[in-house]
């Protein structure tokens, strides 16, 4: 679960980390209340999932009131795409913080380095710029530094980096601090990255996390209440916030063609070959072994609450989960709702014969069966293309 | 042959008494698997269908001489069931759980390869050596013994690719699932290694998906230490960057771990990638009769 900036902000401030003082608004009133009660110049910054927002214009700073509303009425409702083309992301919320005077922009982070199974700590003082620009301009400027996991990370490791990356000698200790409480922070809070970009050296020469990307592991959210209740649902996409309350593994897509599929691979799989007959798929969904009805219709329901979807491909590979009761979950699931749309079905695997079978015999309206499942991506860009 | 496990696998199930753990240990036993054991704390003394349950891995170990241990528990407790088994000394550890907190992991992977156990997974389908053994939830259906090693980070497409092999005449020496989770307890690299070694085995299908650089080292390995074909496939090419698809491991982060790059690095080692499972198990099929 990737965390807005101010969310982890909240999160550094309880594990000790010093950030700047803030407050969060989700409307031009908030946002003008707070920059009233913080003082000014102040800087009303984007609350969005990416990087990048700055060279969008989502980060301004405001001298007095006016300036304030000005920024918080162009910010709200702004679409921001990432460095990598994430998004469009619609700015819902803001953070309103007081403006730090700097002397110095430092990078600092900590991801799961998965390739060698351990924690990676890394610092440069060539912070403002993202981690890929500074690797680039001066590979030896980034002190890359992976924790041994029977030696952990404390002080006399920290104030190495802190001296290898050559920070100010007199912001070293507060650094090697700062990176010792973040190390902290990142393992009580389940963490799979942290980075502070900038972590800045103030003019009074304090140290200072500025910003806060945060990345938390879903598989750890049980243990961490405060953490999942940052989750805004409102947010969200539709299709998204759907399928999260009705707990389906869903990721919406730009194309017309909705997609269900069993199993993650499977699932990615059936996107990939239907964009090489030409399609554009709407959405990935792994409906997991879920053959009865009331899975497949909530699916269902979800792909055709997106309006674009012109036609929906049903990719089913049996393994324990048997074709005849997928076919009957099909078919009580038509019998509930009213699509509107074609569906296309490819089943294969246990019991395919007799669950093709049963298909035939119900005879539903638009749904076209599929032996093969390139066959069935060839077919449903075709019914697509027809619409 | 065959890989990881192989007609002297003496199996223990730790969640044999829930409700997956004991459907699907069964069907493993039904397979010709020799399960010996299953582990629930404070379930001792009972058992499923003449299976006997220990509250401890330990002590099914000592008792039975098991000496494969497969992790049916739910996520919250599996690392520390993963960790059970290493200490009570079973030499490979198969976990199917899916869930488990990737900091949980890290302890766990190292605990297992300090100690030398072979740990496959977590969130994985298993390994089925077929007419051997299975262990997992690998629908044994579809596979028939043959010289193909299938080496997955994914279920029902490894079942797909293995289906289109079965129907073109052809079988496998192994299929091993290794997970679809940011850290499992063997790569690619280490299944392929297995592979090279294992007599049986004359050729390999590896199949993979976006997320990290499992995939982008196991090229480099394959030009540098494997001898029999490899023929991959990669999911997710129309993935967008920053979401996880479905699997815990299957994301885009900024721009690595893509689709594109993983088959740029597998063919620039003369690996052939299918576009499509049908066309991997096609290519796979070429280059065995070649």
């Amino acid at each position: 679960m990737d965390l807005l900036e101010y969310q982890g902000k909240q999160l550094f401030a309880r594990h000790g980390v010093p950030v700047p003082s803030g407050k969060h608004a989700k409307t031009i009133e908030e946002a003008v209340a707070a920059a009233e009660e913080i003082g000014y110049p102040c800087v009303v910054k984007a609350q969005v999932h990416i990087g990048g927002r700055g060279k969008a214009g989502g980060i301004k700073v405001a001298e007095d009131r006016d300036e304030a509303e000005q920024h918080a009425s162009a910010i709200l409702g702004m679409q921001i795409t990432g460095p990598h083309g994430e998004g469009p992301f619609e700015v819902h919320e803001l953070w309103i913080e007081e403006a730090s005077k700097i002397d110095a922009e430092y990078y600092a982070s900590i991801i799961l380095d998965r390739s060698a199974k351990k924690l990676l700590v890394m610092l440069s003082t060539m912070g403002g710029m993202n981690v890929e620009e500074i690797a680039d301009k001066d590979p030896d400027a980034l002190v890359r530094r992976h924790v041994e996991p029977a030696e952990g990370f404390g002080p006399e490791q920290a104030a190495q980096i802190a001296a290898d990356a050559g920070v100010d000698e007199d912001a070293r200790a507060e650094t090697a601090e700062m990176l010792v409480k973040l190390y902290t922070a990142f393992n009580e809070l389940d963490a799979t990255l942290i980075e502070v970009n900038p972590l800045v050296v103030t003019s009074d020469r304090r140290v200072v996390a500025l910003d806060s990307k945060t990345t938390i592991d879903n598989s750890a959210l049980y243990r961490h209440e405060d953490v999942a209740g940052f989750e805004e649902l409102s947010a969200m996409d539709p299709q998204e916030r759907m399928a999260k309350e009705k707990g389906l593994t869903y990721v919406k897509l730009d194309g017309d063609i909705g997609i269900l599929a069993n199993g993650a691979g499977l699932c990615m799989s059936t996107l990939d070959v239907v964009a090489q007959a030409g399609g554009d798929p709407a959405n990935f969904l792994d409906a997991g072994g879920g053959s009865k009805a009331d899975a497949i219709v909530a699916a269902l329901e979800v792909i055709t609450s997106d309006e674009k979807v012109k036609a929906i491909l049903f990719n089913i590979f049996g393994g324990i989960t048997r074709c005849d009761e997928i076919a009957k979950g099909i078919i009580e699931a038509a019998g509930r709702i009213d699509l509107g749309v074609p569906l296309i079905v490819r089943l294969d695997g246990t019991n395919s014969e007799e669950g093709l079978g049963l298909l035939a015999d119900a005879t539903l309206p638009d749904l076209h069966i599929e032996k093969t499942m390139l066959g069935a991506a060839a077919k449903v860009v075709e019914v697509a293309s027809q619409r | 042959m065959s890989i990881i496990v192989g007609d002297d696998a003496k199996l223990v199930i730790s969640g044999l008494t829930g409700r997956e753990g004991t459907f699907h240990g069964l069907r493993n036993r039904d397979y010709g698997t020799d399960v010996v054991a299953g582990v629930t704390p404070k379930k001792g003394g009972q058992d499923v269908e003449g299976i006997p349950v220990f509250d401890t891995i330990a002590e099914a170990a000592a008792e039975k001489g098991a000496n494969t241990s497969m992790i049916f528990v739910p996520a919250r407790f599996a690392a520390a069931a993963i960790n059970e088994a290493i200490d009570a000394g079973v030499a490979t550890v198969i976990a199917i759980t899916e869930g488990i907190p990737v900091h949980d992991m890290i302890g766990t992977y190292w605990k297992a390869r300090e100690r030398g156990v072979r740990l496959i997974g977590p969130n994985c389908p298993g390994v089925l050596s077929p007419g051997k053994a299975n262990v997992g939830i690998i629908p044994a259906q579809f596979f028939d013994p043959g010289p193909i090693g299938v080496v997955s980070k994914s279920g029902t497409l490894t079942y797909q690719i293995g289906n289109e092999l079965k129907q073109a005449g052809q079988g496998n020496s192994s299929i091993v699932g290794i997970g679809g989770d940011p850290i499992v307890g063997s790569d690619f690299i280490d299944v392929l290694d297995l592979y090279e070694a294992d007599d049986e085995t004359e050729m390999i299908v590896m199949v993979g998906e976006i997320g990290g650089d499992a995939e982008e080292r196991a090229a480099e390995h394959i030009a540098a230490s494997i001898s029999k074909p490899v023929v991959a496939y990669i999911a997710g090419f129309t993935a967008p960057p920053g979401k996880q698809m479905g699997h815990a491991g299957a994301i885009i982060s900024g721009s690595s771990g893509t689709a594109e790059a993983k088959k740029e690095a597998l063919e620039a080692k003369g690996v052939r990638v299918g576009k499509s499972p049908t066309e991997t198990a096609q290519i796979a099929v070429e280059v065995l009769g070649s």
